[in-house]
């Protein structure tokens, strides 16, 4: 082991750090840097993948006779069926406000939580919705329709079979 | 081998093991209260530090903190309400199972067949509901006394935290049943949280930045309001919140004690010295009967005949029983609310049919109120311009007049009597404005949405209550007065938006002067 001459330092220098400085602050970074770290990765944790939720598209057969502008509603979806001269089309009846389902009546939809009403093509009439209710793409194969919920289409796009 | 000495001095092993035996329990009291019984001021101290639980307070407490008006005994109600929520909790997790419709087969079970359940069940729920009160009075109480200035602005940060953990306690323990009320109310809150996006879909940036739909998502750990959403509610409810909430709570009550116990007003001392005390309580039972110093040659006593230094009592009892007395209120009060009305379960949660109208629980009404003018306004907007209005608060006012008086400091009660007029006034005009007129899209159904956002009740209340508040400090060249007008028009706020959210909001949440009033479906 050979030892290098020790030259001499100027006191205005800065001393070296010393092994337990050292020790100490590389323990406490590598802990910050792992702590952070292992952070980000708990943190990715809970946002899942692949979601648990039921597939977006259904198929259902409409009534023999649905008057223009009667809704049909499909049991179990949050989705209003409509037909008339130029085709079928399908309203999401989720607010646009808050989530809840809104009732389809003779002017429009209405929500029973915050008052939002729309008119018959899905515009806000009133309340505090942000924005109009989706349409959704549909096909239409004889008297079955096909509905995909996560699919917006423009308004007024209306499926002749 | 040295045969055994036999002396006055040795005695029969088996004796002495009987009577160590026979001495076993009062040993076992002796070592787990090492110091004996709290009898005299020495071991009333050592009772109190030599104690892990206790040792929270100090050993002494000011007589001014044991007067009624100093804290109206609203600290030791929160904490109080929580331990018994926490132990009706715990008991209720005997049967409850966190998965849809098993979850409200369960609490049909809880209510109707466990024994006690229905009883364990309604203290759960009262006890959370006089929590959520009694923490906001708390509130009330330390801003109003000015307890917030230094140096216990920090412990002001950590009860804003706590009233923030305990709403969140109430509100995930909200959809647990997982009948129409509870799944109802979580949808809302679910889209409360993703409501950025009414801005970033207005600014057509939803698809690149979408902080709303990211906290939905977290939340709810799926598109909709299923089993994933009620495990990851339980979770909170049980596991994650209760944790934060002892924490804070820890720190809560170390604080207090290491900023120098509650506060008081600078003249405590003589006030309390002008009160002939001698027939309350012995306040310090080793008291000095005589002193002397320098005036001694006057006749009469001293200040210090008859008082412990400081004005101070030993904890253990004073303080202890007083506290042990308000919990045993509030256990009255719980117990009495819970065999005179039932927490409410409605029907299984149908995701297609939604309540009406859907109401929160009462706290969060006032937040529905500015919600069904603007989601991300009511919902996340004013409610975080609140909370840090309430942080910002000891850190704005750096005053000194009138810390530890009621209503203390420039202004005083004449301020926050014409506060509580104008905050009760303003929210009433209002909501009678837009409820008898409509709102701006009722005038311009095509208006841009981020007009409405931006000016909606709530927003312009907000201001007024800002404006009102800066006009204080002018008028006062104080802060402490500004403080006072807006700490009171919010409180104001709260409530006339929770009555109207609570009784003038009926199906549709359309007004009504009565639910009588409610059409009949």
């Amino acid at each position: 082991m050979t030892t290098t001459p020790k030259t001499p330092r100027s006191r205005l220098d800065p001393d070296p750090v010393p092994r337990r400085d050292w020790l100490g602050l590389a323990s406490l970074w590598t802990t910050g840097a792992a702590l952070l770290f292992g952070l980000a990765g708990m943190l990715k944790l809970p946002k899942a993948a692949v979601l648990a939720s039921p597939s977006k598209k259904f198929r259902v057969a409409l009534p023999e006779t649905l008057p223009a502008g009667e809704p049909f509603l499909p049991p179990g979806r949050a989705v209003a069926i409509f037909k008339d001269a130029e085709g079928a089309y399908a309203i999401s009846t989720i607010c646009t406000h808050l989530g809840c389902v809104v009732k389809p009546h003779a002017e429009g939809f209405e929500c029973p939580c915050h008052g939002s009403r729309f008119a018959a093509s899905g515009e806000v009439a009133k309340g505090p919705a942000p924005r109009p209710l989706p349409w959704l793409k549909v096909s239409l194969s004889g008297g079955v329709v096909t509905v995909d919920e996560g699919t917006e289409v423009p308004h007024g796009t209306k499926v002749a079979s | 081998m040295t045969p055994v000495a036999s002396g006055p001095e040795k005695k029969d092993a088996l004796q002495e093991f009987k009577n160590s035996l026979k001495a076993a329990p009062r040993h076992v009291l002796e070592t787990a209260f090492r110091t004996g019984p709290p009898t005299t001021d020495r071991t009333r101290s050592t009772f109190v530090f030599g104690n892990v639980f206790l040792h929270l307070h100090a050993v002494r407490t000011h007589l001014w903190s044991l007067r009624w008006s100093a804290t109206m005994g609203l600290g030791i109600m929160s904490v109080s309400a929580f331990l018994i929520a926490l132990v009706t909790g715990v008991m209720l997790m005997f049967y409850y199972k966190p998965f849809p419709d098993a979850a409200y087969l369960s609490m049909k079970d809880i209510h109707f067949v466990v024994p006690t359940g229905r009883l364990i069940r309604n203290l759960h729920r009262w006890s959370a509901n006089v929590m959520v009160i009694a923490v906001i009075l708390h509130m009330a109480r330390t801003f109003y006394t000015a307890a917030y200035r230094r140096p216990r602005e920090y412990n002001w940060l950590i009860g804003i935290g706590l009233l923030v953990v305990t709403l969140g306690l109430s509100f995930t323990g909200y959809l647990l049943p997982w009948d129409q009320l509870a799944y109802w109310a979580i949808t809302i809150g679910a889209n409360i949280a993703q409501s950025p996006r009414e801005v970033t879909d207005a600014l057509n940036l939803t698809e690149h930045f979408d902080p709303g739909g990211l906290q939905r998502l977290l939340l709810l750990g799926s598109d909709q309001v299923g089993e994933e959403a009620l495990i990851r509610f339980y979770l909170l409810h049980v596991m994650i919140l209760p944790l934060a909430i002892a924490a804070l709570m820890a720190v809560h009550f170390w604080r207090i004690r290491k900023d120098g116990g509650l506060v008081r007003p600078a003249d405590a001392d003589e006030q309390l010295a002008r009160q002939r005390r001698d027939e309350t309580y012995p306040v310090f039972t080793e008291a000095p009967v005589k002193t002397y110093h320098l005036a001694a040659i006057v006749r009469g006593r001293t200040a210090n005949v008859g008082r412990g230094p400081e004005n101070t009592v030993p904890s253990m009892p004073h303080l202890f029983y007083a506290e042990l007395g308000v919990l045993m209120v509030t256990l009255l009060v719980c117990l009495a609310l819970s065999l005179l009305s039932d927490a409410p379960l409605k029907e299984l949660a149908n995701p297609n049919v939604p309540e009406n109208p859907a109401k929160a629980p009462w706290y969060f009404l006032g937040l529905q109120e500015m919600v069904s003018f603007s989601a991300f306004i009511g919902g996340i907007g004013v409610p975080v311009i609140v909370l840090l209005g309430l942080a910002l608060i000891p850190y704005l006012d750096r005053e000194t007049e009138g810390t530890g008086k009621w209503f203390g400091g420039p202004g005083g009660w004449p301020l926050v009597r014409l506060s509580l007029a104008f905050g009760l006034a303003a929210p009433i005009l209002l909501e009678a404005f837009a409820i008898r007129f409509g709102w701006l899209r009722e005038w311009f159904p095509h208006i841009p949405q981020l007009i409405v956002t931006a000016i909606n009740p709530a927003t312009i209340l907000t201001a007024v209550y800002a404006l009102y508040s800066l006009w204080s400090i002018r008028r006062y060249q104080s802060v402490r007065a500004g403080a006072l007008a807006l700490f009171t028009c919010f409180l104001c706020g709260f409530v006339v938006l929770t009555v109207i959210g609570t009784y003038f909001r009926g199906p549709n949440w359309e007004f009504y002067w009565s639910p009588a009033d409610w059409p009949k479906h």
